[in-house]
Parts: C-alpha cells; structure tokens; sequence
C-alpha cells in the first residue's frame, strides 16, 4: 500500500514535466464560499479538504494551471454568503466560483455571481430553479440536482415494497425539493408529509405522529446535524426495530455514521456515489483523502473532489483560460475520470448519472455504508426540458 | 388517539423542561447583573461537548455529567471574571457585542481543539430503552429522566432562591440592586457565584441534550433563540417565569407542530394543509409572545414588580 502510494506520488510529480507548461503568470484565483461554522462546518471542511485533494495531486495545479483558493465562510446564513461574493468579485477579481453547501445560499450568492460575468460550479447545491427555467450558461452543477437525489430514494422505496410512506423534510428550498423529488418516481402511498424546521433540535412530536400512523417506512431528509438528532432520536423512541427507513445520501453521512453510531444500523439509502466503490479514480481519491485526513470521507468531500477535477479538465483544454465561451464548450465535455463512474452533462448542465442502492450494516464488528445494487441508469432531471441555454 | 395526546403532552414537557435548564440561567443572569448574555449557549456547548469527551474516554456516562457540569460551571466563573466584570457599567450593545464576541470565540475554540465532526454520546446505561407508561406507549426513558432531572432542578432552585441565605440576597439584587450594594454585600462575589450556577444550569442542558440531539460547534445558538422568547415570556429576572414560560413554550411547540398540519388536512389538500401546518407551528410561539406581551407587557411574573 505505502510502496504503491509513493510510486503514484512519483508518477504524479513527474507529469507536469511532460505536459507544455503554459501555466505562466499568477495563479488562477478559485473563490470557494462555503459553511464552516454552526452544525453543517464538518460539510464545508470536507468540501474545502475534497478541493484540495486534487490540487495536491497536480502539485498545486488544477489541469495543468496553478490555482490559489480563497476559502470564505458562508457562516450558513445567505446575507453572509452574498457578501463575500460581493467581495470576491469586486475586491480579488475572482471570475470562477464554487463551495456552496446549502441551497438557500445559493439561492443569494449564485445570482451575484452569474450577474458578475463570472462562473459558479457547483459541489453540492443543485436546487430545481436553477436546473429548469433558470438555467445559465455560467453555472455547472457537477454533484446533483436536488430532487434525484430523493427520485433514487423514491425508487428504492419501490424497490424494497414499501407501499405505505411517512415522508419528512425541513421547511426550505432543498427540503420542498426533497418531497417533491420523493413523490416523483414513488409508487406507493404518502400516508402523511411533514416540513420540519431547518433549526429544530427536537423531533419528539414527529415520532409521535409516524408511530400513530404506522407506516412501512419512513423517507426522511435531514442533512448534516440536523439527521444525527432526528436518528437518535428515532432509535431512542424504539421505531427503528419496527419501522425501517429510506433516505438520500445527504442524510447519513461517514461523518454522521460516527456521530449515530448503532441508531443508524439497518438504515437504506440511495446515492450516487459511496467510499467503496472500486472504479480506480475513487479507490485513488479515497486513499489520498484518508492518508492526508485520517477519516473517510463523505459525499460532500468525493463531490468537491471531482468538482475540482472536471474544472481540471476543462483548463487543460482551455490552457488555463476560463473566458466564458472556450471554457464552457470545455467543461461540457466532462473529459475526466469521475469517480462515480458514469458521468456526463445534461443540456442544463446538470450531471446524468448512475444512482445506487446503500446500506447501513456491520463489516467486520465496525458499521459501515455498504454499497448494494444499481437502482437508476443515466437518471436525468426532469428540469432540463425547461432550460434553454 | 389519547394516547398520542399523552405522548405529544410529555414530548412539550420535556422540551419545555430543557428550556428551563437554560432560561433559568439567562434570566437569573440578566435579572440580578442587568448582563445580555448571548454566550450562554457556548456555556450550554462547553457541557455538551465535556460530557461527551470525558464520557467517551472514561466509558462512565456519570463521570461526563461530573465533568460537564464543572466544566460549565468554571468556565462561566472564568467568562465572568475576565470579560463580564468589565461590562456591567456599559450599556446594553457593548455587552451584547462582548458576548456575540465570545460566541464566535468559543466556537472557533471548540473547532481548533475537537474538529468539527459531531460527536459520539451514548445513553447512559439504564436508560437506553423505553418504559410502556401507557399500554401502546412506549416513551424513552432517558426522556424521562430529563423531566425528572429539570422538575428536581426546579424544586432546588426554589429551595434556594426561598429559604437560603444566597436565595434572599439574589432577590434582594434582582429588586433593589443599588440598595445590596449599599448595605455592603460584596456583590462582586454574588455576581460570581449567579454567574457560575447559570453557566451550571446551562451546562447540565448541554449535558442531558447530548444524547438526544447533537453534539457540534455552533449546537447552542439553535436553542438559544428560543431561550430568550422563554425569559421574555416569563419576565426577566423570575425563575418562576423561566419556568412557566418554558413549559408553556415547550408545550405550545410540540402540539402545534404535532396536531395542526392533522386538523388542516381535513379542510384543505394535504400538501398545502403540511406545508401551511408547519409555517404556523414555527410562527405559534412568537405569536404566543407578541400575546403575553399585549397583555402583561412585562411578562407573566415580572421580578422588578
């Protein structure tokens, strides 16, 4: 293993010489706005430690430019978020952007941006305004749209046979994009919808309303330390036993996993990517993440990561321009090895991907996500109809 | 049908019961030192996070409690003497910047020293499972303790603030401020030793929310919100306030949330009936304030009377 990372470090060191080094001048300035502080800060960290991954692979390159990031705290708070757009753009000059977590604050940072003649990619955030109607020839989505995010789960819920569901999500743009998403491909019946509270601590009077209503299942979509409180919770009333849960990725996390510990055993989720996938561009990431971190890494450390790799490649073609038109045509081409395997651009600039079966179980005494079946192939959105670019 | 009633009744207790824990400490502190004190939910997060540390390393879920509660305890006496001392003559925007300043402190602080991945907190053992207190109603029993904890805590407050020497002087301070300080009483030391039981107060929140929400930076500014419409509702400076404006608060919350988004579903569409529910569940308990405030504009059982 060591011997194997140190020839890759070998093999890595020795390709900026072979390729034409037209990376002259300043560093190309990246501005990264993302949340570091408050219950969704491990998100940003693994976000901002995902990026850097595949800088550090090129040497401080990205596709052969060397970048300088500008991290910013978004502080979760969208007024937060637009100020430091503002600043990025008119301040540093910034024309490339990226790092949002959340989709309200993107929902106040991406206009300035777009406005600003500059171009945002997106890490994680991919809400349905912007897939649809919205759309902008300067805005790149590389993780997901929202709702298939919770279309797979809506799949996957048929897929288990569940015919009766309990479906929760907090009361903001990606939570009403999550029950909407769900509802989508979801054939069975929605015995009850709640819009819980983005900053709610307590989920007791939910537990209480999915017991009395005794679904099969309950589809719930709670992301970063909202998710670790409401699974406590839910293994402290004793509903884990008897009704089993599906959820989307951003539910349960490594990051989460660790923090639930055995309330999360059992738990079904669909994603599009896990740690175990074995496609040789994740085996890579995963190792370099955990060698230099110490953890595993979460979705929002593998989306950041190939974020940063689909702009690499986009750059190599561009030799490190990123005026608008050359370097669109470029990054549409999506010319990298994704580490979720299949993956290419929609019309609206949107991924279609492969989605996946995951569960929660015990590998060798230790819970682990472990990946199971293929549920969705080449999932597109249904906004990218209403998009003209 | 009733026994979700029961249940939705004792989730609003026990919600309201954690609010007490930390309005009891915010509305001591403002009430006797006249100090907005927005760091009290770092106190709240120092609990939180000691508890699960030493809980973790020990394996002693009730060597966590020791060690959060003195862990909140000394670091609201150290917040006290070094920061706070400071402010009691200013006006109230230099404290509410000083203790915004300390928030932003102890967040960062908290990062740099354990990270921000949430942490691991088990329940303590005992109290892992859940006790059938109606028949087809199983209620976590470590739900149960924290109503039992905060009702004791309520009854030692009252003990103490009634019939102890500190109780008449922390009442004495809360009516006539100039007057204690007049007679001699070394307030500095009172101003200590109040601080430090709200930091106390705040402390044991932390620890008795571990295990059931999160623990992660930034975990008190959530509930701290809802801290402050508690101490409003309840009268500044009253602990009896504290209480019954809690429990109100917690039970006001919970049956909203819990029966509303039901009652609206029979008149209106199901999406619409949820998504209208959930705006009026958040909205009910500052209604319930703008109310009280209407009626007693000082809350329900003003201190400075």
């Amino acid at each position: 293993m060591h011997i194997q990372r140190r020839f890759l470090m070998a093999g890595l060191g020795l390709a900026p010489l072979a390729a034409p080094s037209f990376a002259q001048g300043a560093p190309l300035k990246i501005g990264m706005i993302t949340t570091l502080s408050g219950p969704g800060g491990y998100i940003g960290q693994d976000i901002r430690d995902g990026f850097q991954i595949a800088i550090d692979q090129e040497q401080g390159r990205l596709g052969g430019q060397a970048v300088q990031v500008l991290v910013e705290d978004d502080g979760f708070r969208p007024p937060q978020g637009k100020a430091v757009a503002e600043r990025f753009l008119r301040n540093e000059r910034i024309k490339l952007f990226t790092g949002v977590i959340f989709s309200n604050i993107l929902g106040a940072v991406a206009p300035d941006v777009l406005d600003g003649d500059a171009i945002y990619v997106s890490p994680n955030a991919g809400p349905s305004n912007f897939a649809g109607r919205e759309c902008h020839r300067n805005y790149f989505v590389v993780s997901w749209q929202n709702d298939s995010l919770h279309e797979s789960a809506g799949e996957l819920a048929n897929r288990l046979g569940y015919r009766r569901m309990f479906i929760l999500a907090p009361n903001y743009q990606a939570g009403r994009d999550a029950l909407a998403g769900f509802r989508r491909l979801y054939k069975g019946e929605v015995v009850q919808e709640i819009f819980t509270r983005l900053d709610q601590t307590d989920y007791a009077a939910e537990l209480a309303q999915i017991r009395a209503a005794r679904p099969d299942a309950v589809f719930q979509f709670h992301p970063g330390g909202l998710g670790i409180a409401f699974l406590r919770q839910y293994a402290q009333a004793g509903l884990l036993a008897s009704i089993p849960q599906v959820m989307p990725a951003p539910s349960m996390d490594a990051g989460t996993l660790a923090a639930v510990g055995d309330a999360a055993e059992g738990v079904n989720l669909s994603s599009h990517w896990n740690s175990d996938f074995a496609n040789p561009a994740s085996l890579a990431f995963v190792a370099a993440f955990r060698a230099k971190h110490n953890r595993m890494p979460t979705y929002y450390a593998q989306q950041s990561y190939d974020t940063a790799r689909a702009i690499g490649a986009a750059l190599r073609q561009t030799r490190g321009s990123i005026e608008a038109n050359p370097f669109r045509t470029a990054m549409l081409r999506a010319d990298f090895a994704s580490t979720r395997g299949n993956f290419r651009f929609n019309t609206n600039q949107h991924p279609i991907q492969d989605w996946f079966s995951l569960k929660v179980e015990r590998v060798n005494g230790q819970l682990a996500i472990v990946t199971k079946d293929k549920i969705l192939e080449n999932h597109a959105d249904v906004f990218a109809a209403q998009c003209r670019i | 049908m009733s026994a979700l009633v029961v249940e939705q009744l004792l989730n609003g207790l026990q919600f309201g019961i954690m609010l007490f824990l930390l309005a009891a400490g915010l509305t001591l502190v403002f009430g006797i030192m006249g100090v907005i004190n927005l760091a009290h939910g770092s106190l709240f997060m120092v609990g939180a996070y000691a508890a699960a540390l030493v809980a973790q390393a020990s394996g002693h879920w009730w060597l966590g409690l020791l060690a959060g509660l003195a862990a909140a305890a000394a670091t609201g006496m150290v917040v006290e003497v070094a920061v706070l001392r400071r402010l009691y003559a200013r006006d109230h925007l230099d404290q509410v910047l000083a203790t915004f300043g300390l928030i932003l402190f102890f967040n960062q602080g908290i990062t740099m020293l354990f990270g921000r991945q949430p942490l691991l907190v088990q329940l303590p053992p005992g109290f892992a499972g859940s006790i059938e207190i109606m028949p087809g109603l199983p209620y976590p029993s470590f739900r149960l303790l924290i109503i039992a904890v905060g009702l004791l805590v309520a009854l030692g407050l009252y003990w103490l603030i009634q019939h102890t020497r500190i109780g008449m002087l922390v009442r004495a301070g809360a009516t006539h401020r100039d007057m204690v300080r007049a007679l001699g009483v070394d307030i500095r030391a009172l101003y200590t030793v109040v601080f430090g039981l709200g930091a106390l107060l705040a402390g044991l929140a932390g620890v008795m929310a571990g295990p059931v929400s999160n623990v992660q930076v930034g975990m008190g500014e959530q509930i701290l919100i809802l801290t402050f419409v508690v101490v409003v509702i309840g009268g500044i400076g009253s602990v009896r306030g504290a209480l019954f404006g809690a429990l109100l608060v917690g039970v006001t919350q919970t049956l909203l949330s819990g029966f509303v988004p039901g009652w609206l579903r029979q008149v209106m569409a199901g999406s619409e009936a949820d998504a209208l529910g959930a705006a009026l569940s958040s909205m009910g308990v500052y209604v319930l304030m703008a109310v009280v405030l209407l009626v007693k504009p000082r809350g329900l059982f003003p201190a400075h009377a």
